[in-house]
């Protein structure tokens, strides 16, 4: 369409692309250019509707409207194989890799050829690898690797089908900050190479520094194309927001009390039966927010787990005003040490999806009174309670009895933080609570984290979003391996050196054994 | 209790037995460990191993042939494959409530139909099944010969078929494929797996698998049908596969288990006949369960068995 | 259109009878005349109508056995083993419960241990469950093959009328035989407990708390832990309560109808319970109309079989399209501002809760 003569058509050309899920719209007539060679971003919120037309590009949704150009050629791609065939491949944000098969077998799966020739497919993934400047183990199982090894995995995997124009959605999210540096690397490479780049992000210095291009999403429409030298971060945040970013969390010092949790030692064991939490030690002080950082997957689930009951302790102790908590159900913790848990995934574990928000805003109390009495739920009560939440907490809503599946991501967290602050904690677990939110449903996110702190009580906050943290913690404690490798207060904090504590060393910087 | 191990012509004859009796349970347990290892649970098997012994008795009695029997049997297991990949993966309906629609079906559809079919019954029936063929000199060998070696078609088709299922998956891509589906439906998606087509291919092949059990029932053992004539075995045979460990190789030897403990328990019974019968024959079912329980270290399903896969989910 | 949805199971059961019209034609007779004697056989006539009640007792027990443990996203698929536990049981109670005591005070009893072998043995497949992992399906199933080889074993050796050409137990004594509540019919008391148990549960699910963790569990596990149920804890419950209701089912089929334990005396009620089950889509309420409907035809099948000529198995086939039938109506769902592309998400009595999926698994 932009038909200049003298210009080649583009690698990929969306044109109106439009996308809806029942009633919501997630891509709105969608115009979208990439250049060939180009390192072209895609800039928008939590929910903005990126993925989903990166979905639409590789075939795995279907658009409810529009045309989908590859070179000039109006094509229709209905699986991720027509896609490959195509030469657009994929990195998913959460990669999409079978862990107990190893490097060979994930890169070769779906590829013809009757007979399993791992040997000699191990040697050319290998080969292929050292041409990017990395070395890796065909034959290591997947799960064993280190994240940033198994998106290396990924990229591999695409180009070993020859897929010239590859995608990234949200790169970075799932990357210790010391991995960031070689990824990056690796995309000028790719670059270099004459491969097209699609940077699926919301990250404004990411864009800058990598991309040539950038198109704005927001609330399911492309709202700006931009080259980057002609333009700025705060220009792009006003895209992309659609206001002036203003953070006017303002954290200050709280009247920091006795302390409340305390973990002395603790052990925990997680998922296929490996030491998940290690001889982890912290304490949390009423009106205290600790942010414990850390990348995923280092013990931050089965430690908030533990604290709340719901996962055993191995060794080590967790007390409330210096009353262990050894054997005591999650209900009693709740009931009688007011310990309040938002869990890390609140559509698996925080939420009864297919329960109306009424009963969710109860989900954790029930069965006591005022919501039941003698065994007979009291709906009434629980009604006129989820009422009076929903109005204080801003809960956008059709009714109280609609199922909770069919909410937002921010107006599901909505609820839980909701419940769980209602009930006047001394103690609160919160884990990822601004995972997938945009900016608007964080900041609500923080500020009532922040007025909890000032009514007095213990918050640990567990997350991996450092930016997040920094702005609401007065401590930051950092994670590896289910122990605690480094502590500092917020003034002295700065995101760089978490980002190495993260990585699990507390100073000196050595190369990761991939 | 245990003198007849001494003897080689007793012993021997027991290993048969047990090999006989294990037979269905080895066809159902490789049709349900192929659909588990793409991750579709085939709770259906008791049913599939009834309409295949349904439909090995209306081909043999039509055609007058086992090998008639055998087809029929076949079409009738690939049509209740189709029937639960229709349900259970385009239209994404509980594979357990599929599976157990279609165990209730079989068992009402060949009870009445065997009365439509045969006059007098299937109890009435003397049809002409599979005959031993002895392989000359192999046969001969003491033991294991007539054991292993003058069995009919139907126990070398069988040994064919845990071949080629553990070949398949374990040496080719599409084995890769199949059980990347099983662990990953997702990301065999992404890397262009067709996931559908290999899910609805995989059932369709496993039914018929399980309905071979059904025919080996009638034209190897009893030359008759009766009404719910699998009597359990669909699920000793989910029972091996998990103490099998979702391994072909490993899952016919649990089968084999099974078997041996049958002829076993039915040996006991005719050795004792003050105790009554029925506390010989609750064992094999109370084997199997003890198995389940006493399954040593925690084994664990393909990781997707039992959902079904929408692409769109999110 | 959401009435149509509402009453799928009507679709179901309509979409059987006209495949079962053709069965009939294949069988050398007229389905309007099979139909017509089957459904006058069983809801026309008194006595034809009386031992439809009669059936519906067990079916419907049958059909509880499996709502509820369903309900918790668990499938007890040996009601059959439970119903005869249940009957041993209530027999044993019946002929050793020593006479002195009055009538009175032995009845309930023996319709207590009835239920409570039930529950007993529905427990073993959710203990291996809650504390092994191990699949309920695969067990209860088994456990069923045990429980009647097990019931053969003890009429044997212990509750054998002497004499008896094939095993079944002395006569269980006239003052603790359930009351008829249908001059000159075998409708017995029985029928009307079952009744009670499926409106007392049908409130109990909805509007107790332990209904609420029933529910809870059956649409998430995880979340259920986190709101402070003892996961484990409900799956025995469910499983008792089932398992319980089956038992009732057998102790009604001895001192109701039968007056002894027979071997072999449940013609399949355990399995046929899935069918009522799944046509109440999971609602106790429903489930008296599908125990009901479900027991007319099995009811009326003589009546078939001698009007017209066709086998009463006839009837097994119709129960078979139609569990079918409904399998085939959970494709197609009601769901208001959806497209047909989005996961299905099971509210409780539309379908089967998600975590059944789960149920796979080990």
């Amino acid at each position: 369409m932009s038909g200049r003569a003298d210009r080649p058509a583009p690698r990929l050309a969306l044109e109106g692309i439009t996308k809806r899920f029942g009633g919501f719209t997630a891509n709105d007539a969608v115009d979208l250019s990439v250049e060939e060679g180009s390192v072209h971003a895609i800039l928008g919120e939590n929910g903005a509707g990126k993925s989903t037309l990166m979905n639409i590009i590789y075939g795995l949704y279907q658009p409810d409207g529009g045309r989908i150009r590859v070179r000039g050629e109006t094509v229709r791609i209905n699986t991720p194989r027509q896609a490959l065939a195509l030469g657009i491949g994929m990195v998913h944000q959460h990669f999409k890799q079978v862990p107990t098969m190893t490097v060979t077998e994930n890169v070769i799966l779906g590829l013809p050829g009757a007979r399993l020739d791992l040997a000699g497919h191990g040697a050319r993934i290998r080969a292929l690898a050292e041409t990017l400047g990395f070395e890796i183990d065909p034959h290591e199982q997947l799960w064993h690797l280190p994240v940033g090894a198994q998106q290396r995995v990924e990229i591999l995997k695409l180009l070993y089908r020859e897929a010239d124009l590859l995608i990234f959605d949200e790169p970075t999210s799932v990357l210790t900050p010391s991995e960031v540096g070689p990824f990056f690397e690796l995309l000028r490479k790719l670059k270099q190479s004459g491969r097209t780049v699609v940077l699926i992000t919301h990250k404004l210095d990411e864009v800058m520094g990598m991309a040539d291009r950038v198109s704005v999403m927001r609330h399911g429409r492309k709202v700006a194309d931009v080259e980057t030298c002609e333009t700025d971060q705060r220009a792009l945040a006003r895209l992309m927001v659609g206001r002036d970013i203003v953070v006017d969390i303002s954290a200050g010092e709280g009247h920091v009390g006795e302390t409340v949790l305390e973990l002395r030692d603790l052990q925990v064991i997680g998922a296929r039966g490996v030491t998940a939490v290690d001889g982890l030690s912290l304490a949390v002080r009423a009106g205290e927010i600790v942010g414990l950082a850390g990348v995923d997957g280092n013990g931050q689930r089965e430690l908030a787990e533990a604290i709340a009951g719901l996962c055993p302790v191995r060794g080590g102790s967790i007390a409330i005003r210096g009353t262990s908590l050894d054997g005591v159900s999650p209900d009693r913790r709740r009931r009688r040490f007011r310990l309040g848990y938002v869990p890390e995934d609140r559509q698996r574990t925080g939420l009864d999806l297919d329960s109306s928000i009424a009963f969710n805003m109860a989900l954790r109390s029930y069965r006591h009174p005022p919501f039941s009495r003698l065994g007979w739920m009291r709906f009434g009560a629980i009604a006129a309670h989820a009422e009076r939440l929903a109005r204080r907490y801003d809960v956008r809503m059709r009714s109280l009895s609609q199922r909770v599946r069919d909410l937002s991501g921010g107006n599901q967290q909505k609820i839980i933080l909701a419940r769980e602050i209602d009930a006047d904690p001394d103690v609160l677990v919160v884990s990822q609570p601004t995972k997938g939110l945009d900016v608007g449903a964080i900041e609500f996110v923080q500020k009532t984290l922040l007025a909890a702190r000032e009514r007095g009580c213990a918050i640990l906050y567990i997350s991996t979003e450092l930016e997040d943290l920094l702005q609401v913690a007065d401590r930051v404690a950092v994670v590896f391996r289910g122990r605690i490798v480094g502590e500092m207060p917020r003034g002295a904090a700065q995101a760089e050196r978490l980002g190495l504590m993260m990585a699990g060393h507390a100073g000196t910087v050595q190369g990761e054994a991939a | 209790m245990f003198d007849f191990v001494f003897d080689a012509a007793q012993f021997g004859e027991f290993l048969a037995t047990g090999l006989r009796l294990s037979m269905p349970l080895i066809f159902a347990a490789m049709g349900g460990l192929l659909c588990e290892r793409a991750g579709v649970f085939n709770i259906a098997l008791e049913g599939q191993l009834l309409l295949g012994a349904f439909g090995a008795a209306l081909g043999a009695h039509l055609t007058g042939m086992a090998g008639g029997g055998v087809a029929v049997a076949l079409v009738f297991g690939a049509a209740s494959g189709l029937g639960l990949a229709l349900l259970g993966v385009t239209l994404r309906v509980n594979q357990i409530v599929v599976g157990i629609a279609v165990i209730l079906f079989a068992i009402g559809f060949t009870s009445f139909m065997s009365r439509v079919a045969f006059e007098g019954g299937g109890n009435s029936l003397r049809l002409d099944g599979f005959r031993p063929i002895d392989i000359p000199i192999l046969s001969d060998i003491p033991v294991i010969g007539p054991v292993l070696f003058a069995q009919d078609l139907l126990f070398y088709l069988m040994l064919a078929v845990v071949a080629a299922i553990q070949i398949v998956l374990f040496r080719t891509g599409l084995g890769l494929s199949i059980r990347a589906v099983g662990e990953s439906p997702a990301t065999a998606d992404a890397a262009g797996v067709p996931v559908f087509t290999l899910r609805y291919g995989v059932i369709v092949a496993g039914s018929m698998i399980a309905s071979l059990g059904g025919a080996y029932i009638v034209l190897s053992q009893v030359f008759l049908f009766s009404d719910n004539m699998s009597a359990g075995k669909g699920f000793i045979g989910l029972a091996a596969i998990v103490l099998g460990r979702w391994n072909p190789v490993l899952a016919l030897l649990a089968c084999l288990l099974f078997g041996l403990f049958d002829a076993f328990q039915l040996r006991l019974q005719f050795q004792s006949p003050d105790m009554p019968f029925q506390v010989f024959a609750a064992l094999p079912y109370v084997i199997s369960i003890m198995a389940l329980v006493g399954l040593i270290g925690r084994a664990q399903p393909p990781a997707a068995v039992g959902r079904p896969y929408d692409r769109e989910m999110r | 259109m959401r009435l149509v949805f509402l009453f799928k199971g009507v679709w179901a059961v309509l979409a059987a009878l006209v495949v079962g019209a053709f069965l009939v034609v294949l069988a050398g007779a007229d389905p309007l005349a099979a139909y017509g004697a089957l459904f006058s056989g069983a809801f026309f006539d008194y006595y034809g109508l009386a031992s439809t009640l009669v059936r519906m007792s067990p079916l419907l027990l049958a059909g509880l056995a499996v709502i509820v443990p369903l309900r918790a996203g668990l499938f007890n698929i040996g009601g059959e083993g439970q119903i005869y536990i249940g009957a041993l049981a209530g027999t044993v109670a019946a002929l050793y419960l020593p006479e002195a005591l009055p009538a009175a005070l032995r009845l309930p009893l023996i319709v207590l241990s009835g239920a409570l072998g039930g529950a007993l043995w529905a427990l073993i497949p959710a203990l291996l469950k809650a504390y092994r992992g191990i699949n309920e399906i695969i067990t209860s199933l088994l456990l069923s093959y045990v429980a009647i080889y097990l019931v053969g074993a003890v009429i044997h050796v212990w509750l054998m009328e002497p004499g008896a050409p094939y095993p079944y137990s002395r006569e269980v004594p006239y003052d603790v035989l359930l009351p008829v509540f249908l001059p000159r019919t075998e409708a017995h008391a029985g029928i009307l407990i079952a009744l009670t148990c499926a409106v007392v549960l049908g409130i109990v699910l909805r509007r107790t708390t332990l209904g609420q963790s029933i529910t809870v569990v059956g649409h998430n596990p995880a979340a259920a832990s986190y709101a402070g149920i003892n996961v484990k804890r409900l799956i025995l419950t469910s499983f008792a309560i089932g398992g319980a209701m089956a038992g009732l089912a057998g102790t009604f089929e001895v001192i109701g109808l039968k007056y002894r334990l027979f071997d072999h005396f449940s013609p399949g009620y355990g399995l046929q319970g899935i069918i009522v089950a799944f046509l109440a889509s999971l609602s106790p309420l429903l489930a008296i109309v599908a125990a009901f409907f479900l027991a007319g035809l099995q009811a009326g099948a003589g009546a078939m079989q001698r009007a017209v000529g066709v086998d009463t198995t006839m009837v097994e086939a119709l129960q078979g399209l139609i569990v079918l039938f409904v399998a085939v109506g959970l494709a197609f769902r009601y769901r208001p501002g959806r497209t047909a592309g989005k996961p299905p998400a099971g509210a409780p009595a539309a379908a089967v809760p998600e975590t059944a999926a789960k149920s796979a698994e080990g």
